[in-house]
């Protein structure tokens, strides 16, 4: 039972696209790793509209205080088992802005993150690589 | 009505609508979206890509949102289920006669399959609205006027073979399906006409909109309202919702087959079959998607009219 989902997870994970306070550079790069170029379609990978379907959230940005409680809201409301990527420097460690007023700590002091893929922004090819790591760590 | 709910063919009938139906559905699935890749140059998912999916729905964890009519919330997908279940068996028992399909169902099964189809959006819309989400509840209003918008045509095309085989025979071979297909193994298909054409031209936009495909993907439209009636659904109750798409995927085609191209009786069905699929799947894939007042416009003010001449050139003979 437990290898069979597992399996499931592997072979469809869906992802949702969590923007929180980024710089938009992580977000188009999200963006082109979905397009036809990268056909991650290949490994079930499909974007979806609502954190009630996904099995991945993508996360990007410097989490400050105002995103802060809707991320974690939008983590809460995602059925679990369920990644947590985070994408892009500034998620992972906050980057330049770590010293930021407003900025309140990389995401895993809140949630368990299961990838970090820096970069600013990380290439498509390097989300891929972090996507397939995360998965094989399962 | 006693003969025909006996025996082996019921025993078939069950593993038909029960089984075959949905894993046939769950390839097409796949079909549909090894098409769409293939349309867009790239590879696509593996052929086993919706069977994963479902099995991950299966055992993932179901939330039901805090205010939610708990019970109808959980019972609705079931309810779409039922639905092309029951679909699935007036089209297996209306086709597989085994000399002449006349005597094959029931008088008036027509009139109770426009019903079991619209189990569908009413399983939607039902579901939706008691999810207690503003966004679903936008996403089942469109449902709502996509339906309006949707049945009125299709139940003119309807009209069209029930028309024919009424001015050659009877009104009660007329309201069965199994005798709309037994006129069409005599005199030929329906659709080798000019009502005919009109009628098959109007199912086709009909099954796009019911399939939820893309002009016509105003109630879950990602990219506006966050897939609309189903962004609250997670788990096993989104993976029946997926299954009764896939199954009216397979039976759709299948309908229209049955009610205007000459019935399954032979192995042409099966390329008639396919050519419709991928009919579909490439209308979904070079249209944007229209409004929804533009969908209601698209369908009361052009197909409707369209319906009624054909209705009209069926009753002169053509």
């Amino acid at each position: 039972m437990k290898d069979l989902r597992l399996w499931g997870l592997k072979k469809s994970p869906w992802v949702y696209h969590v923007a929180a306070a980024s710089c938009n550079n992580c977000d188009i790069e999200i963006l082109e790793l979905l397009t036809p170029r990268y056909d991650v379609e290949r490994f079930g990978v499909v974007l979806v509209g609502s954190p009630r379907h996904a099995d991945a959230l993508l996360v990007t940005g410097v989490i400050n205080r105002k995103s802060l409680p809707r991320v974690l809201e939008v983590y809460e409301q995602t059925p679990k088992p369920c990644l947590v990527i985070a994408i892009g420097t500034c998620a992972c460690n906050c980057h330049i802005f770590r010293n930021s007023y407003n900025a309140v700590g990389p995401y895993d002091k809140y949630i368990p993150v299961h990838a970090y893929i820096p970069g600013c922004p990380p290439k498509p090819e390097a989300m891929i690589m972090g996507v397939v790591k995360a998965l094989s760590k399962l | 009505m006693s003969s025909f709910l006996s025996g082996w063919r019921l025993v078939l009938a069950f593993v038909v609508s029960l089984i075959v139906v949905p894993v046939a559905g769950l390839v097409l699935n796949w079909v549909d979206r090894f098409v769409s890749a293939r349309v867009q140059w790239r590879k696509g998912p593996p052929f086993y890509q919706p069977f994963a999916d479902i099995l991950k729905l299966l055992l993932k964890q179901t939330v039901v949102p805090r205010g939610a009519a708990r019970t109808v919330f959980l019972l609705a997908p079931l309810v779409g289920i039922a639905g092309m279940s029951l679909v699935a068996m007036l089209l297996f028992f209306s086709n597989s006669g085994l000399v002449v399909a006349q005597k094959t169902s029931f008088i008036g099964d027509t009139i109770v399959l426009l019903y079991l189809l619209a189990l569908v959006p009413l399983s939607f819309i039902v579901g939706a609205s008691a999810s207690r989400n503003p966004i679903a509840a936008v996403g089942a209003s469109r449902e709502m006027t996509l339906y309006l918008g949707y049945e009125l045509p299709f139940v003119l095309a309807l009209l069209v073979p029930i028309v024919k085989v009424a001015r050659a025979w009877d009104v009660a071979s007329a309201l069965r399906i199994g005798g709309l297909v037994a006129y069409q193994q005599q005199f030929g298909p329906f659709l080798y006409s000019i009502s005919g054409v009109i009628a098959a031209v109007i199912v086709l936009c009909t099954i796009q909109a019911k399939l939820g495909f893309v002009p016509f993907d105003i109630p879950e439209a990602e990219q506006e309202i966050m897939s609309g009636v189903f962004v609250e659904y997670s788990g096993a109750p989104l993976a029946a919702f997926r299954i009764t798409r896939a199954m009216m995927f397979v039976l759709l085609p299948l309908l229209l087959i049955t009610l205007l191209w000459g019935g399954i009786r032979d192995w042409w069905a099966v390329l008639k079959f396919l050519l419709i699929v991928v009919l579909v799947v490439l209308i979904k894939n070079t249209n944007p998607r229209f409004k929804i007042d533009q969908a209601l416009v698209f369908f009361w003010f052009i197909l409707a009219p369209l319906g009624i001449i054909a209705v009209v050139l069926a009753f002169i003979g053509l």
